[in-house]
């Protein structure tokens, strides 16, 4: 016999049993669309974080003010003034260092005609645009003159244009931040979410002088962003920024450093190493209740090989041979798991969907991840279905003729 | 065609053993209709069952048109099964929640012919008067239509023999009169050698040789004189 009559013959049996054959895919249907959704899930914290680690910008070192206690960089406890901008302007003499741009960041009330609106405000140097990769679509960027003639100039991430300009243009009007009046010079190219989820776009960034003097009143930075020349310097380009931040500051040897370092590159590949890992182990999970679905397959394949034993006992009078009892009944269980794996990957891809829509989770369905689960159903199928066929196939005609 | 020499078949229950054929020799020649009776338990199903490659005897050979069964691989008394043997069995033993020309068809599947399966199949099912009801499902149709598609799926592979046991055990009188009409046909008009059990000796009547077992043996083995039956090869059919 061949393979064709055995699927034709295989989905007889099926059909003559439907109420059998749903319940027995519904494990396999819950188990892929489970591994489908899992991976989607993991597969899309990933993307996003990829995506988030490349809008931060590449090579980047973050210098705060602060001691890194024992248990490792605590990020925002930057609650000593130890960081000043002329600390930023050595740091960029450094061989190994690209750029580097010292900021502080604070909140403002940013008031345009009768519309206002509450936005995180930036005062930075011109080199933030090149460490952020964060160019202008319009306008120009903060230059030296600004700084050094502490202007009132400012650029507008898209949110806040739209918030307070609507489709006017924004270029050349003078907004009012926490009442002092500064003219926009330039619209900051669309960003997307932080690896916070917060929106970056709703930002304001001023003149870093500026905003130290007139808008914060501050004499130190929250912090040095500083970017490295190559992948291959981060390290030494780290050891630089600590060597002479400690020179600059005067600690002695010994000395606790008054600032920490942090290659958030590297934070960022461990952080993606960590949630491939993540996504594994969901997958890994998902995959055990493929598999109690494949038991469920041998179960009732089980159950139907004992029930229909005098169904076999008539095939075999007829003339079917062992391989064909055996073929018969794995191509049942291989349609059925197939047949399950194909409604779980659209259940599943239905659901990522449904996350990715409902909620601000991103997901992302992959053709590995369908591919997979489809594979692995057929397997689960031929694996679960063997040992039911094989005692099909061995059963005496005439006993199982004679079964009642 | 059909030759057994001292056909013994042994059950053994617990520590006894039970003897359903106690040393069978009987030859049974191409073309021969010949009815089986015997009291319940004598042994005749038992001696069916092998005869029809469904079981081996505990000892004793079963010669099958020249060919020593107990040889034979258990593909190759599948392969037998399809193509030279038709089983009608009392209980029909058709699938169930399948239609008529579904069970006529199954034979087909394992003999590994693709075409012309359902023109065979409405043809097998026409010859035994069952045109009109292919796609009744076996539970829709009666005793007696169940039992001819049982016949027409016997039939479709063209086989040299039928073996039918108790075919019309469950079946009226009427009724199973016009199976043994059947079967008298394909006897006469196609040569197909019939073996039949049953209890009841007008059915038998339709047989022109009568074998009686009792015990697991054979005590009688008569032929009715006219009309002309085969004759017996020499010293194969066995009296008591
Ligand atoms: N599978 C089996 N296991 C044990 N004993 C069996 C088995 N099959 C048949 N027998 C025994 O073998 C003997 C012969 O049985 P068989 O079925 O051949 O009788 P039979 O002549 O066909 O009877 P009936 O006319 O009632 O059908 C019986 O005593 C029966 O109990
Ligand atoms: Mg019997």
């Amino acid at each position: 016999m061949f393979i064709l009559p055995a699927i034709k013959i295989a989905f007889r049996g099926l059909r003559v049993n439907k109420m059998r054959s749903g319940l027995t895919m519904l494990g396999i249907i819950i188990g892929v669309a489970a591994v489908i959704t899992m991976l989607a899930v993991g597969e899309g914290a990933r993307e996003s974080l990829a995506k988030s680690i490349a809008s931060l910008g590449s090579n980047l070192i973050l210098v705060i003010p602060g001691s890194t206690t024992s248990g490792g960089a605590r990020m925002g406890t930057g609650n000593t003034n130890t960081l000043v901008p002329s600390d930023a302007e050595a740091l960029d003499g450094e061989s190994a260092v690209d750029a580097a741009a010292a900021m502080v960041r604070g909140t403002g009330q940013v008031v345009f005609q009768d519309r206002n609106w509450n936005t995180a405000i930036i005062g930075t140097t011109g080199d933030y645009e090149r460490i952020r990769d964060w160019p202008v679509s319009d306008g120009r960027f903060i230059n030296r003159q600004d700084i050094d003639g502490m202007t009132k100039d400012c650029l507008v991430g898209t949110t806040v244009v739209q918030e307070l300009f609507g489709n006017e243009d924004p270029l050349g009007r003078i907004i009012r931040i926490n009442q002092v009046p500064f003219t926009i010079v330039g619209v900051l190219q669309k960003k997307g979410q932080s690896l916070m989820g917060q929106d970056q776009d709703d930002v304001i960034i001023t003149p870093l002088s500026t905003a130290m003097s007139r808008l914060f009143g501050k004499t130190s930075v929250n912090a040095i962003m500083v970017k490295g020349k190559s992948d291959g310097v981060m390290n030494r380009a780290v050891e630089q920024v600590k060597t002479l931040l400690r020179q600059r500051h005067r600690i002695p040897d010994g000395g606790d450093d008054d600032f920490s370092v942090m290659n958030l590159s590297e934070m960022l590949s461990a952080a993606e190493t960590q949630t491939k890992i993540m996504t594994i182990l969901l997958g890994a999970v998902a995959s055990v209740s493929l598999l109690v679905g494949g038991i469920g397959i041998m179960n009732i394949m089980l159950v139907s090989v004992t029930e229909r034993t005098r169904e076999i006992g008539i095939r075999m009078s007829v003339g079917a041979r062992e391989r064909d009892i055996l073929l018969q009944f794995l191509v049942e269980a291989v349609v059925l798991s197939l047949t399950g794996g194909v409604i779980g990957i659209l259940i599943g891809v239905g659901f990522s969907t449904a996350i990715s829509q409902l909620s601000r989770f991103q997901t992302s369905v992959s053709l590995f991840s369908v591919l997979l689960s489809f594979l692995f159903s057929a397997a689960v199928g031929i694996f679960f279905g063997f040992y039911p066929a094989r005692k099909a196939a061995g059963m005496d005609p005439i006993s199982a003729l004679r079964y009642e | 065609m059909i030759e057994a020499r001292d056909l013994v078949k042994e059950y053994v229950i617990g520590d006894t053993t039970l003897r359903a054929l106690d040393g069978v020799n009987v030859h049974i020649g191409r073309g021969e209709f010949a009815a089986i009776m015997g009291p319940s338990g004598s042994g005749k199903s038992t001696f069916m069952n092998i005869i029809g490659c469904l079981d081996r005897p505990t000892s004793g050979s079963y010669i099958l048109d020249g060919k020593p069964v107990e040889t034979l691989s258990r593909d190759d008394l599948a392969g037998i099964r399809n193509r030279m043997l038709g089983f009608v069995f009392q209980g029909f033993n058709l699938l169930p929640r399948t239609t008529a020309l579904e069970n006529v068809e199954l034979p087909l599947y394992y003999s590994g012919q693709d075409g012309e399966m359902e023109e065979k199949a409405y043809a097998a099912l026409k010859s035994v008067g069952l045109a009109g009801r292919e796609r009744h499902f076996s539970n829709q149709l009666s005793g007696g239509q169940q039992q001819r598609v049982a016949i027409a799926r016997a039939l479709i592979n063209d086989p040299s023999v039928i073996l039918a046991d108790e075919p019309t055990g469950n079946l009226d009188s009427k009724t199973s009169v016009e199976i043994m009409d059947i079967f008298t046909k394909l006897n006469a008009e196609k040569g197909i050698t019939i073996i039949l059990v049953t209890h009841e000796p007008d059915i038998a009547q339709f047989a022109a040789r009568r074998i009686h077992f009792k015990d697991g043996k054979i005590i009688s083995d008569e032929r009715t004189p006219s009309p002309p039956a085969p004759l017996p090869a020499s010293g194969e059919g066995r009296r008591i």
